[in-house]
């Protein structure tokens, strides 16, 4: 396997090389090292307290609060009783969505499961692909949150807090360690939309640094039009005439430097020179011609349209160039109708996609270094909606997750019968954050930033805890 | 300035302890609030604080007698003092803080704490809880100065040297307007040899209508004020007159106690006007959400902590929020002051979910008087149709005989429905007479209802659908829109999996437009524009009458499916449906009668109530063909009143219910737990505050009491935030937290004189903001040795100024000021400059498109920007603008990548660089050397020095070689923008001083005020 550090030194050299008529001279000049090492984002966190079983977390979020019981959490008993009463012991005094106050019936899963895996492990027949992989993941099917809207629920799983201004866990990790991505943000957010027109909107607090400093925000890549916002050279502009221009203002600024002694404008400067490489680093990043056949067949997309499955392969482009964070969301998985046919179009979108991420990775040796984690912001309820559909639901959803330290094949935790409510080894999504953090080698519990006079943490106030029995 | 090496090791030595307790304080005492509150607030009081559920052993450190009673200090003897036994423990159980809070005191803090015992333990009233006092000053000396200079002599620090004239004017303008100065008006300044030079340029300065616009700026963002919801669809909402409000409040200098009562409570004034309710829209600046399914006790509960965190932010400069769960684990603030703060808000009229309403008309003198037209109209024509008379009494039984000689609309079985569904979470009620009623907490601007009915025995041929007008509904119905309207984009039936065929639709009214037709066309389904509507007032109770493909045979279970969504509440509020076994055709007749109409009618007259009597009466002027040209007349009135209200401008106000919302006391802040005790308003316990005897106090004593002398807090959290305007950084660093987790100032006499002379002044802002600016100690030079800046680099001691970039609105404003393009128009409605397509794709419910604004609203000052909390304009976000879905007392100032793509690509900044490189060529003459010191004085109100002008003398050489050899692309840079690019320029020469334009504006040097 390349580490991540050679790997972003040959990204250096690969523009070198490939910079001629793209302003070669500006760019050599800004390709020096010392110079580069400026702009380079460091962490706060120094010598990491634990072994670091990851380098980069890669983020599937599924918007819309993706049902478990289509897909990773079997329940024939909901089956039998199927347009039976829900029994009153189950939901009495439960905080509903849509559904508060209403009649309440149970609905069968609406696909059959089937066995995968030397692990057998049952999972929904739509997802064949994920199913081939299945001794690679970690099911955890009693995850459980707090919030029960679209909007606030993801605000807790982004930021373990419903109260806008929290930073996101992208931005949480790339503060404490920094990217080794030297041309590239360190935490990367792209968004594609489902077929099935429930495409929640996504505010852009999610992916927000909140308190922590601007500059481990998260940076939206996207697939129209300038794949990061305001990238693009102005009309009339050469990448060329752009470096003679970010020349100038440097030799100026470092001039007045020379006069005033503020340390921010050598920041300035590295900034300057950190936004023209990314004009160069940028495109090419998007550029997938390079890919061969059969990876473009192994996920299954057409480059730079915008898909799951587009994006996946960037994903697994940007974890090579050294991003510490990147976060995949896929709408319209919020079906209070008509799930039957929604989540089998889901399916479509992402099955062979998580195959592909994962299998890809795993071929070029770098899966065991990557936390891959599927996850909605809440799962769906057992009773039915407007008899083919089925509201939002927080007392249980299913995710998993695959990669560096944890164990594949295993599945963690169980709903209750009829797959209302988790029961055992109930997790939180406190819990999934100091998961996530003790694979970077991160105390979740001494990681914090003082804000309104309390010590912060991305795990919450009370504390999540590490699910060690998940872990290798 | 010169300053000899042990004055630097000495303040380095000083400014380590006075800020958060770091090190052991010199010799002398320790000061508890100082040196030791911090410590043990940090470490200590998570367990043996204020916070009585989660307090171990019984143990409080807060309060002296407690923590000696319990032994864990014993004043003076510093081996009996468990408290210093428990930090050094061995054993892990003993050792505090305990191993697992990952909280470790420092040698230094232990030390400190070791002397302070042995000094006998002394506590102190937390420094923000005391009334601010003022010391006796020399006289005749600049008491800023004064208070700054003590202090650093105490230091052996010499305070820096003033600014040069070019460096004051620039700072003065920046800090006070926000814009830069023209050259002109630098010249102005520079020749001016009087003595009071200076303090005629702040008069000058604070007289501008620009004044007040950047004073209003940092308090939109301490409010939130944003023209969005925040919450999931985030729609817009009306709210730019308050900051209009804002604006002329700062330039007219209302006094701050003033300034604060007119907004929290405005409306509940004696005097109040439509100006003072205006600026009650700050109760209105929360976030709330139209989500399908949220509940309405979640977000009641979400809008009153909302609430009382901005008073905490605002105001008193206490983080409130953890009080939502529990009691405050370091201040006093307890989760009953957290409700009862909030119950002060429990009166504010709103809906709890769902759009918010468009808010208080304010109308132009000239729109009042096309109201009052309106309104008089409507009133003839009313009395019109109204008017009794022999004639009318002859007609109206006539038309009686008519309908009780012919065969009336007997035919149709009423549809009871067995199963009532909203697709976006509406509620729905039925009566007995197949009536359906949207529930008032229906809340989706948008829904599809789903009713499942059994249709009568025998052959069904049509459906019928009754829109019905309700007192209750906005316009009295029968829709749910503001205007009583509703638009019904498609009616399906299904039988099962199936979707039965319809041969046709027709109604009784249609809007122009609106077609019956179009309610029935598949392929128009989804269009929110295509539908069939009704004029929607009382006057037009409607039907659609639908005839199917096929016959229906009987008793079979249908889902009627109507599917509305256009948005903005268009949405049927009222509704009943009926089926038919006449034989085809199904039409719509001219006219439809209620059951309880044929009643009367079949009652002869004298046996009829007068209230029978009235309602025929009414109903014969609503559907008989002699009234309809005054009935159309009159709708057309009505329909043109509501268009022309809805084009003018409106505000969210605060409007007082009767009624107030019950608060109570969440446990752990869950709003399913209701078993917390009801609170009623009141002013936190901790604080000084008079006695409401036997009444709850309302909104206006909230504010009076937050600008009343007791109050310690307001006076120091205002201008602890209004230093930052002027030196970048509180005297207090932590704006929003005065309480044990802030930091006490290390010149606390500064701002408590400040908190003083506010107060004294009467609140008076320009009297303040005029204090410091003529301070010496504002007129430093910002640079500073190497040295005093390792020592000092936040420059908490004020040996000189500071260096800081801009705010992101001022970033904007400097470069189209100096280019020339702004339009520095004070107030009015937000506007929208150039934003990178699909910026906004992942908003929804409905999507939209952004539509840059055209002509003068391009230009308008960063201020004005459209603020969509969910995602910020991308180059505002970029320069640290907050969101403000939050309150934010300070911005985050921070030096990133994308800041220089914006300079650089943002068309805003392209076009700018365009304009201003015109500029130089149209304005200035000379040498290339003389314009290049032309565009320096522009935008840096100085020339150039040498080396620039060799850099860029080079690089437009360079671009001018490039753009002579391809024409093509110095076409196209000129094309970036609105603006018209002059003609008469050579077009290579103008593209090529477009770069050293964008140099200029790329500079650090350009976006720093110094």
């Amino acid at each position: 396997m390349t580490s991540a550090f050679s790997s972003a030194y040959n990204r250096r050299a690969f523009l070198g090389k490939t910079s001629q008529g793209l302003g070669a001279v500006a760019l050599a000049s800004l390709l020096t090292p010392s110079r580069v090492n400026a702009a380079a984002t460091k962490g706060v966190l120094g010598t990491l307290p634990l072994p670091q079983k990851v380098k980069r977390v890669i983020w599937l979020s599924m918007a819309g609060g993706p049902s478990h019981l289509e897909t990773f959490d079997p329940k024939p008993k909901l089956a039998e009783m199927h347009g039976q009463p829900m029994p009153e012991s189950f939901t009495k005094g439960q905080q509903l969505a849509q559904l508060q106050g209403q009649k309440l019936t149970c609905f069968a899963p609406q696909h059959p499961f089937e066995k995968f895996g030397k692990s057998q492990t049952e999972i929904c027949a739509l997802f064949p692909h994920i199913g081939s992989v299945m001794d690679e993941i970690c099911l955890i099917r009693s995850m459980t949150t707090d919030a029960i809207n679209h909007d606030p629920a993801h605000m807790f799983m982004n930021t373990g807090s419903q109260i806008a201004g929290r930073p996101s866990m992208g931005a949480w990790v790339t503060y404490g360690l920094g990217s080794e991505a030297s041309d590239l943000p360190g935490f990367v957010v792209l968004t594609s939309l489902g077929k099935g027109g429930q495409n929640q909107p996504i505010a852009a607090r999610q992916w927000s640094s909140g308190f922590l400093p601007s500059r481990y925000q998260g940076v939206q890549l996207r697939s129209k039009g300038d794949p990061v916002l305001y990238l693009g050279t102005p009309q009339g502009i050469s990448l060329e005439q752009q470096g003679s221009d970010i020349d100038a203002i440097n030799a100026l600024n470092r001039h007045h430097s020379h006069l005033v002694n503020d340390p921010e404008i050598a920041t300035r400067i590295a900034q300057y020179e950190m936004a023209f490489q990314m004009q160069a680093s940028v495109p090419e990043l998007m550029n997938v011609t390079g890919e061969t056949a059969s990876t473009l067949e192994l996920y299954g997309c057409t480059p730079g349209d915008g898909s799951f499955a587009a994006n996946c392969l960037l994903a697994r482009r940007l974890a090579e160039r050294g991003v510490r964070f990147i976060q995949l969301y896929h709408k319209d998985w919020d079906h209070h109708g008509g799930i039957k046919e929604g989540v089998a179009l889901k399916a479509q979108e992402i099955d062979r996609a998580c195959m592909a991420l994962i299998t890809d990775l795993k071929q070029r040796g770098m899966l065991e270094s990557t936390l891959i984690v599927w996850a909605g912001e809440f799962g769906r309820t057992p009773m039915s909606q407007g008899g083919s559909g089925r509201d939002h639901h927080n007392k249980a959803m299913s995710v998993w997750m695959a990669g560096g330290g944890v164990r594949g094949g295993l599945v963690y935790g169980a709903t209750d019968e009829l797959g209302y409510a988790a029961v055992e080894n109930v997790t939180t999504v406190h819990d999934l954050h100091a998961t996530m953090l003790q694979q970077l080698g991160i105390q979740h519990e001494s990681f914090t930033v003082k804000f309104q006079g309390l010590d912060a943490k991305l795990s919450g106030v009370e504390g999540g805890k590490v699910l060690k029995n998940i872990l290798i | 300035m010169k300053q000899s090496s042990p004055a630097y090791a000495s303040l380095l030595l000083a400014l380590a302890s006075s800020t958060a307790a770091a090190a052991v304080p010199p010799l002398g005492k320790v000061e508890f609030n100082r040196d030791v509150r911090p410590i043990l607030s940090d470490n200590c009081f998570y367990c043996h604080g204020p916070d009585q559920n989660h307090r171990k052993a019984k143990l409080r450190l807060d309060e002296r007698e407690q923590a000696i009673e319990k032994k864990a200090i014993v004043p003076g003897k510093i081996d009996e003092s468990e408290l210093l036994k428990r930090l050094v423990a061995s054993d892990p159980d003993e050792l505090m803080p305990p191993p697992d809070s990952n909280k470790k005191l420092t040698p230094d803090q232990k030390e400190t704490l070791k002397r302070w015992i042995q000094q006998g333990a002394e506590y102190q009233a937390h420094w923000s809880y005391v009334p601010p006092h003022t010391e006796p000053l020399p006289a005749n000396a600049h008491p800023i100065d004064a208070l700054v200079q003590k202090r650093l002599a105490t230091l052996h620090v010499n305070p820096s040297p003033e600014a040069d004239r070019r460096t004051l004017i620039r700072r003065l303008y920046f800090d006070l307007l926000g814009l830069p100065p023209s050259p002109e008006e630098v010249v102005h300044f520079l020749n001016d040899s009087a003595p009071d030079a200076y303090a005629r340029l702040v008069e000058h300065v604070l007289a501008s209508p620009h004044y007040g616009e950047r004073m209003a700026q940092g308090w939109l963002d301490v409010v939130r004020f944003a023209d969005t919801i925040g919450y999931h669809s985030d729609t817009p909402r009306n709210v730019w007159p308050y900051r209009d409000w804002v604006i002329n409040a700062f330039n007219s200098n209302k006094p701050f106690d003033r300034f604060t009562i007119e907004q929290i409570a405005g409306d509940l004034l004696p005097d109040a006007t439509p100006d003072t309710r205006v600026a009650s829209a700050f109760n209105r600046l929360i976030l709330s959400t139209e989500e399908g399914g949220a509940q309405p006790k979640d977000y009641e509960l979400r809008m009153l902590t909302d609430r009382v965190r901005a008073i905490g932010a605002a105001w008193l400069g206490q983080t409130t929020g953890c009080a939502q769960c529990h009691d405050h684990k370091f201040d006093p603030f307890t989760a009953r002051d957290f409700y009862s703060l909030g119950a002060f808000f429990a009166d504010i009229k709103e809906p709890i979910i769902g759009k918010r309403e468009e808010g208080m008309l304010l109308p132009s003198p000239q729109e009042t008087e096309r109201l009052a037209a309106f309104a008089e109209r409507e009133k003839n024509m009313r009395a019109d149709l109204e008017a009794d008379s022999p004639e009318r009494r002859e007609q109206q039984k006539r038309w009686e005989q008519s309908l009780s000689s012919g065969p009336v609309d007997v035919a149709w079985s009423r549809l009871q429905p067995i199963k009532l569904y909203g697709d976006r979470g509406s509620k729905f009620t039925q009566n007995e007479e197949g009536v359906i009623s949207v529930a008032v907490e229906g809340n989706a601007a948008s829904d599809t209802y789903f009713v499942t009915v059994k249709t009568p025995p025998g052959l069904t041929t049509g459906l019928k659908l009754e829109a019905i007008s309700a007192d209750t509904l906005p316009q009295k119905g029968p829709g749910r829109s503001q205007n009583g309207t509703f638009i019904l984009n498609q009616f399906s039936v299904k039988d099962g999996d199936k979707t039965l065929k319809i041969a046709e639709a027709t109604a009784t009214h249609e809007q122009k437009g609106f077609s019956a037709k179009l309610a029935v066309d598949p392929k128009s389904a989804n269009d929110p524009k295509k539908g069939w509507a009704t004029l929607g007032n009382e006057l037009r109770d409607a039907a659609l009458y639908v005839e199917l493909e096929k016959p229906i045979e009987g008793e079979r279970t249908l889902t009627i499916v109507l599917r509305q969504v256009a948005g903005d509440n268009q949405t049927l509020g009222k509704f009943r449906l009926s089926a038919t076994t006449a034989p085809t055709p199904v039409r719509a007749p001219g006219v439809q009668f209620p059951p309880e109409i044929l009643k009367t009618i079949a009652l002869p007259e004298e046996k009829r109530s007068a209230g029978q009597q009235a309602t025929l009466a009414k109903h014969f002027r609503a559907v008989a063909p002699e009234f309809a040209p005054t009935r159309t007349a009159l709708a057309d009135t009505l329909t043109a009143k509501a268009e022309f209200e809805k084009s003018l401008t409106h505000c969210l106000v605060s409007v007082s219910a009767e009624t107030k919302r019950t608060v109570r006391i969440f446990p752990r802040g869950n709003f399913l737990d209701e078993s917390g005790e009801v609170v009623k308003a009141a002013l936190p316990h901790y604080l000084p505050q008079p006695k409401f005897e036997s009444r709850e106090p309302n909104r206006l004593d909230l504010a009076q009491w937050l600008v009343s002398k007791e109050n310690p807090l307001t006076a120091r959290t205002v201008m602890n935030r209004l230093w930052k305007q002027f030196f970048g950084i509180g005297l207090s660093k932590v704006l929003d937290d005065l309480g044990a987790q802030g930091e006490p100032p290390p010149n606390a006499a500064l701002l408590d004189w400040l908190a003083c002379e506010f107060m004294d002044s009467g609140w008076d802002m320009k009297h303040m903001v005029r204090r410091i600016v003529t301070s010496a100690t504002y007129k430093q030079v910002s640079s500073a040795s190497p040295q005093l800046l390792s020592n000092d680099p936040d420059n908490r001691e004020l040996a000189r100024q500071s260096a800081f970039r801009i705010d992101a609105e001022l970033v904007r404003d400097n470069a189209l000021s100096v280019a020339g393009l702004l339009v520095p128009n004070v107030g009015g409605p937000s506007a929208k400059p150039y934003q990178p397509e699909r910026y906004w794709e992942n908003l929804n419910f409905p999507s939209r498109e952004y539509a840059a604004d055209k002509g003068d609203n391009q230009y308008r000052r960063g201020l004005y920007t459209w603020w969509q909390r969910s995602f910020l304009h991308p180059s505002m976000l970029a320069f640290d603008a907050p969101s403000r879905e939050e309150c934010c007392a300070e911005r985050t100032r921070s030096n990133i990548p994308q800041q220089a793509l914006v300079l650089l690509n943002d068309p805003t900044y392209v076009e700018a660089a365009r304009a201003f490189a015109a500029k130089i060529l149209s304005e200035s003459t000379g040498s290339t050397e003389d314009r290049l010191h032309w565009a320096f004085q522009r935008a840096l109100q100085r020339n150039a020095r040498p080396e620039e002008l060799t850099t860029l003398q080079a690089l437009l050489q360079k671009h001018l070689t490039a753009y002579r050899a391809d024409l093509n692309s110095a076409e196209a840079l000129l094309q970036t923008g609105q603006a018209p690019a002059p003609t008469n320029l050579d077009k290579p020469e103008l593209a090529a001083w477009i770069h050293v334009a964008r140099v200029l504006l790329n500079l650090h040097e350009t976006i720093t005020r110094a």
